[in-house]
């Protein structure tokens, strides 16, 4: 079909820079999730991200590891400060409160000419290649993986499963809860800055409810039990409209229709990492049943 | 000029409210935030201009057939989304999810049928008439949205407080459980509920495709920010906390554009939101009744 590998380099990179950009920004949803908080402004520090590294490299010239590093610093602050008040609200009320948050920023960015207001920025260097890619997935699965073999992980299900009774045992709760929020901010940032140096432009609208309801989806959509659900449900869900391409105008109503049906017959994603757990277990214990005695 | 921007005021707060109040209903009676309640607002508008371009009725019963139509419309959402849901005691984040998805889908089934161009009621579709005191003009519009928005809000009002239909409904708000051990039929009333919630913003729709002159499918995303904001200010499942809330909106973006900036018109409903979730959650009405579904 192609004649070589880098005419389907040419023609699919962005797509699968977008596979690992959308995965790690359902792992970073997937993290706050974990912690029984569905916040709603991953795409807002996303956004922010993007914002701060594209100014870096555009109005100051920086070079972008640091401009990087400055998407993710920015994002962090920012979660670090609105978290505090923010994380007292549970369920609907911090989804609700994450939303009007996402808006804000959105409109603050319309307004700020220095950065572009309603126009977007433009002309970002094309920055980002795979490797960077692929290495920020790498970095951010591992401190994932790390994170949930920790004490950090074991509090993070302690507050999801029953906050009240966490608390009880004596885990901070509000603490680790904001580790989940700036850590999951740092990760949407990372994404944001490694998307903007390949997109050219940037806009305010990039980063709307619609964003943050995608990236949702996708970890909803994976599992957002596991790690490799949220990777799982970013890489699908980012191929799907191009393999839909047919559907022309409906392509986004299956989007629709994907949401739905996982919520009512998935209620754990399609990689449901306990459901495989179970299933291990049962082996196992069949293995020790029938070959038991000697053991 | 203020008075006229006071006018204006009025009449934008009374739409964000008859959106807001079908919105505060599910969340009150049925537990759930209806995040499709901004695809229904979207339907009432597009069925009132197809009855009105397509069949030559008059607005007004264009107007009650797109309310029945929409309430029907939410119905149906219930009966295919919520109520498996409910029967699987799903947690709260589940409906709040799949409302997302039957947004998402009506929005894109709309622009897939309709395209994505703005479309407008055909004019003579109102009376063209304003009253004008001085230099004051109040449209038929506005007369109209107000008077219809408070006579549905008081009809909601009255049927809430005095009926043995809204004790039952204020029952289930309390406690969906007791209210069946109690003998209430508390499917069906969700059902009704939902129908309520509808065609409310159905009228919403149409009234906003009306004042606006502007339909889109993508009308309702927009809306349901506001009308998010709305509850949150007002207190979530208070239909009092709607009312006030929404005109209290409407009055904030009125005068933000006439007196500060027009910039900023939608970060304000925000702002607001954002404030009030930090000093008060509960809203300015409401009790945060944690209900664990």
């Amino acid at each position: 079909m192609f004649e070589s590998w880098d005419g389907f380099w040419s023609t699919y990179s962005a797509l699968i820079f977008g596979v690992g950009i959308n995965a790690m920004l359902a792992l970073s949803i997937a993290l706050t999730l974990s912690c029984g908080l569905l916040s709603l402004a991953n795409a807002a520090f996303m956004g922010i991200g993007a914002y701060a590294a594209a100014t870096a490299t555009v109005q100051f010239q920086l070079p972008f590891e640091l401009a990087l590093l400055l998407g993710i610093i920015f994002p962090v602050i920012v979660a670090l400060i609105i978290g505090v008040p923010t994380l007292r609200l549970s369920g609907v009320y911090l989804a609700m409160a994450t939303l009007g948050f996402g808006e804000v920023v959105r409109v603050i960015i319309l307004n700020i000419d220095f950065i572009g207001g309603p126009m977007g920025l433009n002309g970002i260097p094309n920055l980002t290649n795979f490797w960077h890619i692929l290495l920020s997935l790498l970095l951010v699965i591992f401190i994932l993986w790390r994170m949930r073999q920790s004490k950090v992980g074991r509090a993070f299900e302690a507050i999801r499963e029953d906050e009240i009774a966490a608390r009880l045992m004596g885990v901070n709760v509000t603490r680790y809860k904001l580790i989940a929020f700036t850590v999951g901010a740092g990760i949407a940032g990372l994404a944001g800055g490694l998307n903007a140096h390949y997109t050219y432009t940037i806009g305010p609208n990039n980063y709307a409810f619609e964003n943050a309801v995608e990236i949702l989806t996708m970890a909803v959509f994976g599992g957002a039990n596991s790690l490799l659900g949220p990777i799982l449900g970013g890489t699908i869900l980012t191929l799907l409209p191009e393999v839909l391409r047919g559907l022309k105008d409906y392509r986004l109503a299956v989007n629709g229709l994907v949401l739905i049906f996982v919520v009512l017959y998935l209620p754990n994603g399609i990689w449901n990492a306990n459901r495989f757990k179970v299933w291990q277990a049962k082996r196992a214990l069949k293995r020790n049943v029938h070959g038991g005695g000697d053991a | 000029m203020f008075s006229q921007q006071l006018i204006n005021a009025v009449s934008l707060g009374s739409v964000y409210a008859l959106f807001a109040l079908g919105f505060t209903l599910i969340f009150g009676v049925l537990g759930v935030i209806n995040l499709a309640h901004g695809a229904v607002f979207m339907l009432g508008s597009y069925i009132a201009l197809l009855l009105v371009e397509q069949f030559s009725l008059p607005i007004l019963p264009a107007l009650l057939l797109a309310m029945v139509v929409s309430g029907l419309f939410a119905v149906l959402i219930d009966l295919l989304v919520l109520r498996p849901l409910r029967a699987r005691n799903a947690p709260h984040l589940a409906p709040m999810i799949a409302t997302i998805g039957v947004a998402i889908l009506v929005t894109n089934i709309m622009q897939g049928l309709l395209g994505a161009e703005v479309k407008r009621f055909p004019v003579g579709t109102l009376p063209d008439e304003s009253l004008g005191f001085g230099d004051l003009h109040i449209t038929a519009l506005q007369i109209g949205i107000v008077v219809i928005s408070l006579l549905l809000m008081a009809g909601l009002w009255v049927m809430m407080k005095r009926t043995q239909l809204g004790r039952s409904l204020r029952a289930i708000a309390e406690s969906p459980k007791a209210a069946a051990l109690l003998g209430i039929p508390v499917e069906s009333l969700f059902y009704f509920t939902s129908f309520l919630a509808g065609a409310l913003g159905g009228a919403a729709g149409v009234l906003v495709g009306l004042s606006f002159n502007a339909i889109s499918p993508f009308m309702g995303q927009p809306m349901l920010h506001k009308g998010i904001a709305v509850i949150i200010l007002g207190g979530m499942g208070d239909i009092r906390g709607a009312l006030i809330g929404g005109i209290f909106l409407g009055f904030a973006e009125v005068f933000s554009v006439a007196y500060i900036s027009s910039d900023f018109r939608d970060a304000v409903a925000f702002g607001f939101l954002f404030l009030i979730l930090l000093i008060k959650p509960s809203g300015l009405f409401g009790k945060i009744l944690e209900r664990k579904a």
